[in-house]
This record gives structure tokens, C-alpha cells and sequence, in this order.
């Protein structure tokens, strides 16, 4: 397993480059975008620092669910809903530091509860003035959702596109509840008009760059976690259940544990990027719970490439930069290119951007030291299920065992 | 002053025997006398007296006049006070015959004065016509004049809904005529007995309308009248609420029908191929649109074909469908088979791309798909409302469905498409061709969703994101009845849709169908596998 050797030391290099990286641009960023006057040809404009700070939660967003979809075989179609969840989380702290500003003028009641008749705070808007409490919300509800709903759907063996399915559902049901007024969450329009956070107005360009650091640190410790988990023990247990589930299963593992541990985790990081997502953008509506909004979390994963931990971060960028230029330069045609990605990825590029790049990366090296190729690593790729008859003899594979069998 | 009111009493009384013995042959000349009358009358009271008599005559000819009062173009002639109905014209009047309706000439605005009317006498009239129409030929308008006076109870029509009673021959109208009497028993004061009696007949009645009557007459009601409303009362409303339950039953297998439309393309290509379409909605999305080009072809080219334009959308529909579902198949899916996850991306990608491709050709509004006229209007079972559309939709869905159950178990197509599920190598060593098999069965599966649109076309907006309401909830049916069986998805279809109606009332509209998500994603726990599981012994199935 040399070249497994090779991958990991590969591996490691890139996770700690793209965790410099993030640091370097939480650290720059915003040091161009303050620091430098406005017509200086480094300087980064603030709307740029805006819309890239969106994009990290959206990366955050695309590694989290790479945790649960390239590394333990989930598809969760409901990610967007945690993602909400979290950033409902905040957008209700951040309504309680409106106080008395808003148009209504009252110092308790938020502006939409004195608009509905509302004569006292629900009791679940308690405690989000505080931001200890918001913080530990933002994590806690998506993490607890996802651990009562993952609770149950892989104790009964719901997997699969079943599970896909009720993850779906599941960010639909919460859609229709969001959007109703009587959940005391803002009803239709969602919760904005925030004013500043811890003191700082939401607005200024000091506030924004620190967002927008806190969202590049916040994606590299993402980054850390991952790469820690994946190479844990763990992680070889997550890959484990992911490739063959009943033989974990068989061998004395609770599946059901390991997928639970990692679907609750996953939902944390989706949670704290939907928060830091929500003052940058400033708004929180019911439309986040968009089941096509998680579908296309998942396409930004498939591009840059599951089980990789940079490529959903590749994938979120570049998907989201050309939605970016797309809406703005030919709006018509987005859905279309976002159509023809999901089929041109999962036609032409199953292990997306950067999975085949490190398949092109261990067939160039393989061919240039055929040497330490001919041993372990070369057997390994030679090794393919072939569907051509064989003589009864050959048909045993040499070990006894079978070939690994791909869980439904 | 004596006399002529005693005349006037005996002229009443005879037109009334008159009327009662055989309305046709009313004296003409007495009705012409009886409306030279609003010449003299000079106030509302004295006009209200005339039309009341003139009601009493019981002849169908005094529709006219009565019906031109309450539209105030009833005029006196003030030369010789004769009566006509005048229709203004410019300055000038043009004349009628009050009862015959022939032509009577001209006259200037300032040689007629208007009978006039107000808010009370147009009641009066209104009633008065009721009554009048209880001699009607046609049942039907008999019928309908009772209804009106059972809404509006009169204690002084009592005889003449007894003499009505008494002739009548049709028993619908007979019973509808004894509750309008007995609704204007109970508004009279005749003894208790009579009161009671009347109490039991609009109880028999049992609809909103009884309730309300006997629930005015209970308020002012005393002793034993007011227990026997009571009762009849509680009986109303326990038998109303069984309707009411019926009527959620109806609403319920209505949305059902629609649920099983949606599903039951999914579960062939899911259900029984095991491919997830995500771009299902997108066909059903297409065979409504199919039908909205056809109904424009036939707006344009050949209007009186209208009636038969979604029995032409059918086949057009399912062909559009499934020839997108083939192309679908051939292009992309059978690249995919044995990557369930990877499929669904792709077909997500596609839905995308036709909703996008419908938006940019027939841009992104509602577009408008007509009712034909068999499929319009609602009919009343009891106190159920039945609109035909829902009722044709259930019956459609209910044809499809055994159809396509027929397809599947009876014939040759349906025994291969069962061997490839079951089997594909073995399938393909029988040489069955299992690539052709599995096109042939995701264009079926298209091509059914295709007509499940245009039925849906009949009672949802045609817009571009039609199919998006419907996938989610058809995979929920699927999913809930039982992957890979048919039966599962027919009972699938109706219960969801039963339970959300039930829940409805009580949850409202949006809550009511987030708490089936709920149950559903609770039941799939419990059954992974749907209500009608396929049995097997796999660890994976």
C-alpha cells in the first residue's frame, strides 16, 4: 500500500496548505479591503469581501455534508434545513439587538411580532439576547434535529435513497411550518432589518471583514475537524459502513453509532455556517428550507469531489462564483448550466474536480517509477470484476473472498 | 267602504278557487282588474295588497307584470290609469301589454308615472313569485319555489301550500312542498300540536337550512315546542357531522385521486425499476403543457372540437412524455444503473433543465387550460357537493391505475419488465433484450405521468412549476405504500390523502400536511419498507 502512503502524505500536505491559505486570506482580506485606499489596485472592494464571506459558509455548508455523503455514504438531501436552523439561531439573536430601533419602537417585542398583535415574547425567544446562548442554539438545534431524526431513520436501517428521500422531506416539512406566521419566526418575510452585533453595526466594512475572517477561520478549523475525523480510527470505521455496511455490521460494529456521531457533527458545522452566513446577508427567510437549496449543496460537493475534504470547497467556490456571473450576465441560462452540471458530473466526473485530478495525479506518477508499481499498487488497480465468462476454476477469487459488493 | 272590501274578498276567494280548481283558465279580465288596481294605489302598502292578490290568482300569466314591478318598469297611463310595462327609451316610454306582452305604443316620459317600489315590496314580490310558481308544469320549477319558501317562511301561504300539497304528484317536490309548510307552520300560530308535527318534517330535512330555522324558532319558542327544536336540533347536528365526515371522505379520496395520478408513474420507474426520477414532476408538468398547445390548436383551428380536446391531449401527452422519458433513459440514466444516489443527481438536473426549457418557450406564467363543459359544474348527493371535475379525475385515475395493472400482469411487455426487476441476468440469459426492457419501462412510466398531467391541467395552474408541488408527495405515496407494488401505492394514494383532509380541520391546511410528512417519516422508521413490503430474505434489499 505504498501509493495508500503516498495519497495520505499527498493528502495531509494539501490539508495543511489549505488551511494556510484560509488563514493567510482571514488575515489579508480584510487588511486590503480596510487598510488600502479605494483606488489602490490591491484594494478589495467590500462587496467582493461580502460575497466571498457568503461563499465560505457555503463551503463550510458543501464540507459538512462531504462528511456525511463522501465519507459515510449519506445522502442527506435536507442539509440546507440545519444550515437554516443555525442561522435562525443567530438571526434571532441579532433581532434582540435591534431593542428599541426598530419602527415600532418597542424595546422587547421584534418588529413583526408587534405587526402580528404579538403581547409577549414566545417563550422560545428567551435567552437569544444573550450571544452565549445564540451560539450554543446555533449549534445545539441543528445538532440535536439531527441526532433525534438520524436517531431514528439508522436505528430502523432507513438508508439509501430512502433515506435521501425523508431527509427531503424532512427540510420540506420545516419549510411549510417557517413559513407560517403563528411560528412566531417572522412567518414569510423570515427575520432582517438586523441592526449590529455585539455593538458593531452590521453594515460597516470593520464588521463585514471580521465576518468575513471569522468564516475563513471557522471553514479552516472545519477543514482541521474533518481531516482529524477521516484519519481517526473513526474515520476508517465511517469509510467502512460507507463501502459495506452489513459486513461492518457483521463484524460487531453499531453502524448505527458511527452514522449517528457523524450525521449530528455534520449538522453542527452545516448549523455554524448558516450562522455566520446570516449577518453577512442580512436576512433569514423560510426559502433557505428550499429542498432545490440542499440538492444544490450537493452538486457543489459532487463538482469539486466527495471524499476529498478541499474538493467541496473548490466545488461551493467555483458553482457559486459562476451562479454569480450567470444571474448577473445571462440569467436565463443559469438553470440550465446548473442542469446540464449535475448531469455532466455524475456522467462524466463521478469523483469530481479534484478526485480526478488525483486520479490523473497516481497514473502519471505510476507510470513514471514502473518499478515500485509493479509490486502492491499495480496488483491493486489490475483488480476489476469482469463480467466475461470464466472458467469455473478461476471463478473462486484467490483469497476466498468475494469482491466488495456496493451497498444499495 | 264595507261592501267593497267584502267584493274585493270574494273576488280573492274566487280567483283562489279558480287557480285551485285549474290555473290555466283564469279569468283574464278578473287579472286585468285585479292590476288596473296599482293605477289607485298610493303608497307602498296599498301596491303590496295588489301584488299579493294579484299572487293569489295563481296563474302563471302575472309573472310578467310582477317581474316588471320588481324591476320597477311597471307605468300607469295618466290619461285613463291603464297599466303597462314600459321599457324607457330616450324620452319616450315603449309600451307593453301588462299579462300578453304585445306592443302598445309609445308615450312621452311625462304621460306615464312609475309604479314605485321599495327594498319590502321587492321582498313581497319576490315571495310572491315563489308561490307562484308552485303551479308551474315543470317540476323542477315547482321544486325550486318550494325551496325558496322553505328559506323564506310566510305563515299566510300555508294554504296555498296546501292546496299545492294536495295536487302535487311528483314525491321529491311533495316532500320539499310539506317542509316549506312546515316551515311556515312553524313562523304561524297554529296550535302546538301542528307546531311539533312541523318540527319532526323540517328535522327530516337535516341540512344548514333546517338547522338554522329551528334554531331561530327555538330561540323563541317555549315548554314543549322548545325541547322538541332542541332535539331536532341535537339530531341535525349529529347528522350533519356525518355528512360533514363524508364529505372530508370525499375531498379526501378527490386528493387521493390526484396523489395516485402523481405516484403512480413514480412507481414504475421507482417503484419497480428502482431508478429515482427526480425529473417524475417534469413529466407530469409536460403532459399539462401538451394539453394547453392542443386546446390552443383546437381554439384556433376548430372551436366545436373543444369538447374533445383532452381526449386528443391523452395519447399526445403520453407520447410527448414518454419520448422525453426514453430519451432520458438512453441518454443518461442507463449510464447510472446500480448508482441509485448519482441517478438522482442527474435526473435532478434534468428536471432542472426542462422546467427552464418550459419557462423560456412558454414563459414563466400560468398558463390557462379550459374545463370542457362535461367537466364543469358540481352536483349535490345528499348534503355532499360533487364537482364533475374531481369526480371524472378519480375515475381517470382509478382507469389508469388497472390498466397499467393490467400491462404489468397480464401481458407479455409486463412478464419481461417483472423479469428484469427480479432477475436481470437470468432475464437476459432467457434473451430477453433487459436494455430495451428498462427504456421500454421508464418511457411507460413517463408516459402515464404525461397523462397524469393533463388531468391535473384540469384542476391546478399550468406553470413551470407545476411538477415541483407533485414529487415530493409522489415519492411520499410510493414510498409509504411499499416500493415495487402497485396496490401499495392505490392504498398509499387514498389513505394520505384521506388523512390530510381529516386533519385539515383541525390543524389547518399547511399544519395538517406537515404532520403527514411527520407521520410518514415516523412510519418509514417503523417500516422501511412501505405498508406492502416485498418479502425477501436479503440483509440489503
Amino acid at each position: 500500500m505504498i501509493s495508500g502512503k503516498f495519497f495520505a502524505a499527498g493528502a495531509d500536505r494539501r490539508i495543511a496548505i489549505t488551511i494556510a491559505i484560509l488563514v493567510a486570506v482571514a488575515i489579508v482580506v480584510p487588511i486590503l479591503n480596510l487598510a488600502l485606499p479605494p483606488d489602490s489596485a490591491l484594494h478589495v472592494p467590500s462587496y467582493m469581501v461580502a460575497l466571498t464571506g457568503k461563499y465560505l459558509c457555503y463551503a463550510l455548508l458543501a464540507l459538512s455534508l462531504d462528511l456525511v455523503w463522501g465519507y459515510c455514504g449519506i445522502l442527506s438531501l435536507g442539509h440546507g434545513a440545519f444550515f437554516a436552523l443555525g442561522g435562525y439561531a443567530m438571526g434571532m439573536y441579532l433581532m434582540r439587538q435591534i431593542g428599541d430601533r426598530g419602527v415600532y419602537g418597542n424595546p422587547l417585542l421584534p418588529d413583526f411580532m408587534v405587526f402580528l398583535n404579538y403581547k409577549e415574547l414566545p417563550w422560545f425567544w428567551h435567552g437569544f439576547d444573550q450571544f452565549w446562548f445564540a451560539a450554543l442554539m446555533v449549534m445545539l438545534v441543528p445538532g440535536l434535529l439531527a441526532f433525534v431524526f438520524g436517531w431514528f431513520a439508522f436505528r430502523s436501517r432507513v438508508t439509501g435513497v430512502y433515506l435521501s428521500i425523508i431527509t427531503q422531506a424532512m427540510t420540506y416539512a420545516l419549510l411549510l411550518a417557517f413559513f407560517r406566521n403563528d411560528m412566531g419566526l417572522g412567518g414569510n418575510n423570515g427575520l432582517t432589518d438586523f441592526k449590529d452585533i455585539f455593538g458593531f453595526s452590521v453594515q460597516a466594512n470593520t464588521t463585514r471583514s471580521a465576518l468575513f475572517a471569522a468564516s475563513a477561520l471557522a471553514l479552516a478549523l472545519g477543514v482541521f475537524v474533518t481531516w482529524r475525523i477521516v484519519g481517526s480510527k473513526y474515520g476508517k470505521l465511517l469509510m467502512a459502513v460507507r463501502d459495506a455496511e452489513s459486513r461492518t455490521r457483521f463484524l460487531g460494529w453499531r453502524a448505527e453509532n458511527v452514522k449517528l456521531f457523524a450525521f449530528t457533527l455534520s449538522a453542527v458545522m452545516a448549523g455554524i455556517a448558516g450562522a455566520l452566513y446570516v449577518p453577512q446577508v442580512g436576512i433569514i427567510n423560510p426559502g433557505e428550507f428550499d429542498p432545490a437549496n440542499s440538492i444544490e449543496v450537493v452538486v457543489w460537493t459532487a463538482v469539486g469531489g466527495r471524499a476529498t475534504i478541499v474538493g467541496p470547497i473548490v466545488g461551493a467556490l467555483l458553482v457559486n462564483a459562476g451562479k454569480s456571473w450567470f444571474t448577473g450576465a445571462l440569467p436565463e441560462l443559469w438553470l440550465f448550466a446548473l442542469g446540464g452540471l449535475f448531469v455532466a458530473v455524475t456522467l462524466f466526473l463521478p469523483k469530481g474536480i479534484v478526485g480526478t485530478w488525483d486520479q490523473w495525479r497516481a497514473r502519471s506518477r505510476h507510470r513514471a517509477a514502473p518499478d515500485e508499481a509493479d509490486g502492491d499498487a499495480g496488483s491493486e488497480e489490475e483488480v476489476v470484476v469482469r463480467v466475461e465468462p470464466r472458467p469455473a476454476a478461476q471463478l473462486k477469487p484467490p483469497h476466498g473472498g468475494l469482491a466488495p459488493q456496493p451497498a444499495e | 267602504m264595507g261592501r267593497s272590501a267584502a267584493l274585493t274578498v270574494l273576488a280573492f276567494l274566487l280567483t283562489f278557487l279558480a287557480a285551485f280548481i285549474s290555473p290555466a283558465s283564469a279569468d283574464e279580465a278578473a287579472l286585468r282588474a285585479t292590476i288596473a288596481k296599482f293605477a289607485q294605489a298610493k303608497n307602498f302598502q296599498a301596491t303590496e295588497s295588489v301584488v299579493k292578490e294579484l299572487a293569489a290568482a295563481g296563474d302563471p300569466a302575472v309573472e310578467k307584470p310582477l317581474a316588471a314591478l320588481a324591476e320597477g318598469d311597471l307605468y300607469v297611463r295618466k290619461s285613463d290609469a291603464a297599466v303597462f310595462i314600459g321599457r324607457e327609451s330616450g324620452q319616450a316610454v315603449k309600451l307593453a301589454d301588462p299579462l300578453t306582452g304585445a306592443e302598445a305604443g309609445e308615450a312621452a316620459k311625462s304621460e306615464v308615472t312609475k309604479v314605485r317600489v321599495n327594498n319590502s315590496l321587492r321582498r313581497a314580490i319576490r315571495e310572491a313569485l315563489g308561490s307562484l310558481t308552485l303551479g308551474a308544469e315543470d317540476p323542477a320549477a315547482r321544486l325550486a319555489a318550494a325551496q325558496t319558501m322553505f328559506r323564506t317562511p310566510d305563515p299566510d301561504a300555508i294554504e296555498a301550500l296546501d292546496a299545492a300539497i294536495a295536487k302535487e304528484g311528483v314525491a321529491s317536490v311533495k316532500t320539499a312542498l310539506e317542509q316549506a309548510r312546515a316551515a311556515a307552520a312553524l313562523a304561524s300560530d297554529l296550535p302546538e300540536a301542528d307546531k311539533l308535527a312541523a318540527i319532526q318534517v323540517v328535522a327530516a330535512r337535516g341540512d344548514r337550512d333546517a338547522l338554522s330555522l329551528l334554531t331561530g324558532f327555538q330561540a323563541r319558542a317555549e315548554g314543549p315546542q322548545k325541547e322538541a327544536a332542541a332535539a331536532a336540533i341535537s339530531t341535525i347536528n349529529s347528522s350533519l357531522a356525518i355528512w360533514a365526515a363524508g364529505q372530508n371522505v370525499w375531498y379526501g379520496i378527490s386528493l387521493g385521486s390526484v396523489l395516485l395520478l402523481a405516484a403512480i408513474g413514480l412507481a414504475i420507474t421507482f417503484g419497480v425499476m428502482g431508478v429515482i426520477n427526480m425529473a417524475h414532476g417534469e413529466m407530469v408538468m409536460l403532459g399539462a403543457y401538451t394539453t394547453y398547445v392542443v386546446q390552443n390548436v383546437i381554439r384556433t383551428s376548430a372551436p366545436n372540437l373543444f369538447d374533445w380536446s383532452l381526449a386528443i391531449a391523452l395519447p399526445l401527452a403520453f407520447l410527448v412524455a414518454a419520448a422525453v422519458g426514453f430519451a432520458i433513459e438512453r441518454g443518461i440514466i442507463r449510464f447510472l444503473y446500480g448508482r441509485p444516489l448519482e441517478t438522482l443527481l442527474a435526473t435532478w438536473g434534468v428536471s432542472l433543465i426542462l422546467q427552464q426549457a418550459v419557462r423560456t418557450v412558454f414563459g414563466p406564467t400560468n398558463r390557462e387550460v379550459g374545463n370542457p363543459s362535461w367537466m364543469s359544474g358540481a352536483f349535490e348527493l345528499g348534503q355532499l357537493s360533487i364537482t364533475w371535475n374531481r369526480l371524472w379525475i378519480l375515475c381517470f385515475a382509478l382507469a389508469v391505475f388497472f390498466v397499467l395493472l393490467f400491462v404489468m400482469k397480464k401481458t407479455p411487455w409486463g412478464l419481461q419488465m417483472r423479469a428484469v426487476t427480479a432477475n436481470r441476468r437470468m432475464a437476459s440469459s432467457m434473451g430477453i433484450r433487459t436494455p430495451w426492457v428498462d427504456a421500454l419501462t421508464f418511457a411507460l412510466g413517463s408516459g402515464i405521468a404525461g397523462i397524469a398531467g393533463v388531468a391535473l391541467s384540469q384542476i391546478d395552474n399550468v406553470s413551470p412549476n407545476l411538477g415541483q408541488g407533485y414529487i415530493i408527495d409522489s415519492f411520499m405515496v410510493v414510498v409509504f405504500g411499499g416500493v415495487g407494488n402497485l396496490w401499495g401505492t392505490l392504498v398509499g394514494a387514498f389513505s394520505l390523502g384521506v388523512l390530510n383532509k381529516f386533519l385539515e380541520p383541525y390543524a389547518g391546511a399547511v399544519l395538517g400536511k406537515i404532520l403527514v410528512l411527520v407521520l410518514i417519516i415516523l412510519f418509514i422508521q417503523k417500516r422501511p419498507r412501505g405498508l406492502f413490503a416485498l418479502k425477501g430474505r436479503a440483509v440489503e434489499a
